[in-house]
C-alpha cells in the first residue's frame, strides 16, 4: 500500500494531492489556534521564530513555530527513505543569503508568503489579489533572466554531516520551543513568546508538528512548489505544479467555508493591510527573489531537509531578513506599510535585478 | 546528426536543467542528447519536458549517484 501511495505521489497528480492536503490542513490549524488566515505561512512563521530568538523585538510576533521544523524533518525522513538525501552546496551561498533576506522583506511588506497569499484569497481576503499578481510579475521577471543565462552556478556534493545541519537546527528549535529557556539578564528573553497578537495564537504543539511532518513528507515526494507552479506554467506551459496551487486554493476555500472562516472583502481582514500598491510591490520583490533562488520558501525548507545547504542558507537569510524587517520598520502592519518598507522594497528589487543581470554564465551544449 | 551532444546540468538549481535541455533541443531539433543531472527531481523534470516535446526518454543511474537522461528524436 505504501509503495502504491508513493507511486501516486510521484505521478503528475502528486502536487495536486499535496496542495489539497495543505489546503485542508492550513485552515484547520487556524481553527485549532493558529492566527486567522495564517494556518501555515512560511514567511510569517519564520518571522515569529526570528522574534522568539530575539532577532527582532516586535512583541506580538514571537513564537517558535513547530510546523517549520516539521517541514525540514518530514522532508528529511522522506528523502532518507527514498534515497534522495543528497548533501550538496556551493552555488553562490552569499547571494542566496541576501535573496533570502530580501524575499522575507518583500513578504513582510505584503504580509505573507505565497502559501499565505493563496490562503488569504481562499478566505475571501481580496488584498491577496494584488499580492498574487505581484508574485506572478516577479516570477515573470525571473523567467526573463533564466532564459538569458542567469545562474548562481553549480552546487557540488558534500559530506553527510553538512546535509544534517538544517535538520539539526530544526531539532534545536523544537527543543527551545519545549524547554523555553531564558538566557538574557534578569531571566528575560530569548526565548521570547508573545503574550498578545498573532505570536500568542497557536495550535497545540503536537498537532502543529504532526502537520508539519506530513506536509514536509508530501511536499518532498511531490516537489510541491508555489513559485515553480507559476514559473513552469508561464515558461513551459506545464500545468502539473500549478494544479497543486489550484487544488490548494480550492481545498482551502471549501474548508474555510465549512469552518465559518470565509469573509469576503478588503477591509478588516486578519493580519493584512489594504494598500494595493505595496501589496503588489512587496510580492514582486519576493517572487523575483524566490525565482532567482529556485523555489518558494516552503520548497526551500523541503530542499534543506534533502541536504541542500544552499537552501539552508536562503532560510537563514530569511530569518535575518525578518529581524531587519522589524528592527528597521520595514514590515507592514494592519495599519499599512512600515515607514521604510517601500524604500526597502525598491532597494531589494534593484538588488535582485542587479543579481539577475550580473550572474550569467554559459552552459556548454 | 549521428553524434550525441551532452548537456551537463549537474548541480544547477531548478529550473536550469530544464532550460538548458530546452535550449539544446531547440538548437539540434532532433538526434540524441545526453543530459547529466544530479537529483531525481531534475531527472523527472528533464524527462517530463522531453516527453512533452515528443522526444523518447531513457535514463540510467551513474556510479556517482547522478543520472544520465538520454533523449532521442528521429
Amino acid at each position: 500500500m505504501f509503495s502504491g501511495l508513493n507511486r501516486l505521489l510521484m505521478s503528475r497528480g502528486g502536487p495536486a494531492i499535496t496542495g489539497a492536503v495543505v489546503g485542508i490542513l492550513a485552515p484547520v490549524l487556524s481553527f485549532l489556534g493558529n492566527p486567522a488566515n495564517m494556518g501555515i505561512c512560511v514567511a510569517c512563521f519564520g518571522r515569529d521564530i526570528a522574534g522568539a530568538l530575539g532577532m527582532h523585538r516586535a512583541a506580538v510576533v514571537q513564537y517558535i513555530r513547530p510546523e517549520l521544523s516539521g517541514f525540514i524533518l518530514g522532508s528529511l525522513l522522506a528523502a532518507l527513505m527514498y534515497k534522495e538525501f543528497k548533501p550538496r552546496t556551493g552555488s553562490s551561498p552569499i547571494i542566496r543569503f541576501f535573496l533570502g533576506v530580501f524575499a522575507m522583506i518583500g513578504a513582510l511588506v505584503f504580509l505573507g508568503c505565497p502559501w499565505r497569499a493563496y490562503i488569504r484569497l481562499s478566505a475571501g481576503d481580496l488584498n491577496a489579489i494584488p499580492g498574487i499578481i505581484g508574485l506572478s510579475v516577479g516570477v515573470i521577471i525571473g523567467i526573463f533572466f533564466l532564459w538569458n543565462g542567469f545562474s548562481l552556478g553549480r552546487s557540488y556534493p558534500a559530506k553527510k554531516a553538512m546535509g544534517m545541519i538544517m535538520p539539526a537546527f530544526a531539532v534545536v528549535l523544537l527543543a527551545l520551543l519545549i524547554l523555553a529557556p531564558t538566557f538574557g539578564p534578569d531571566g528575560a528573553g530569548p526565548i521570547f513568546f508573545s503574550e498578545t497578537g498573532p505570536g500568542s495564537q497557536h495550535a497545540p504543539i503536537a498537532i502543529a508538528l504532526g502537520v508539519g511532518l506530513l506536509v514536509g513528507w508530501l511536499a518532498q515526494r511531490t516537489r510541491f512548489c508555489t513559485v515553480g507552479a507559476i514559473r513552469d506554467l508561464v515558461m513551459l506551459r506545464d500545468f502539473h505544479l500549478f494544479n497543486g496551487v489550484l487544488a490548494f486554493i480550492a481545498a482551502a476555500f471549501i474548508t474555510n467555508l465549512f469552518l465559518g472562516q470565509f469573509n469576503l472583502g478588503m477591509e478588516g481582514q486578519p493580519v493584512a493591510h489594504t494598500n494595493i500598491l505595496w501589496n503588489f510591490m512587496g510580492m514582486v520583490l519576493s517572487g523575483l527573489a524566490f525565482t532567482l533562488a529556485g523555489g518558494c520558501p516552503g520548497r526551500m525548507f523541503i530542499m534543506s531537509g534533502e541536504g541542500d545547504g544552499d537552501a539552508g542558507i536562503f532560510i537563514l537569510g530569511m530569518l535575518v531578513g525578518a529581524g531587519i524587517a522589524h528592527n528597521f520598520s520595514l514590515a507592514s502592519s494592519p495599519a499599512g506599510p512600515g515607514a521604510f518598507g517601500p524604500s526597502a522594497t525598491i532597494v531589494g528589487i534593484i538588488f535582485c535585478l542587479a543579481i539577475g543581470f550580473l550572474m550569467r554564465e554559459k552552459v556548454t551544449v | 546528426m549521428n553524434e550525441s551532444s551532452t548537456v551537463d546540468a549537474r548541480g544547477l538549481s531548478c529550473p536550469q536543467p530544464v532550460v538548458e535541455t530546452k535550449k539544446a533541443m531547440n538548437v539540434y531539433g532532433r538526434g540524441k542528447i545526453e543530459v547529466l543531472v544530479d537529483t531525481v527531481t531534475s531527472r523527472e523534470n528533464v524527462s517530463r519536458l522531453a516527453r512533452k516535446q515528443g522526444w523518447e526518454v531513457s535514463s540510467e543511474e551513474l556510479p556517482d549517484g547522478g543520472f544520465k537522461v538520454t533523449i532521442t528524436k528521429a
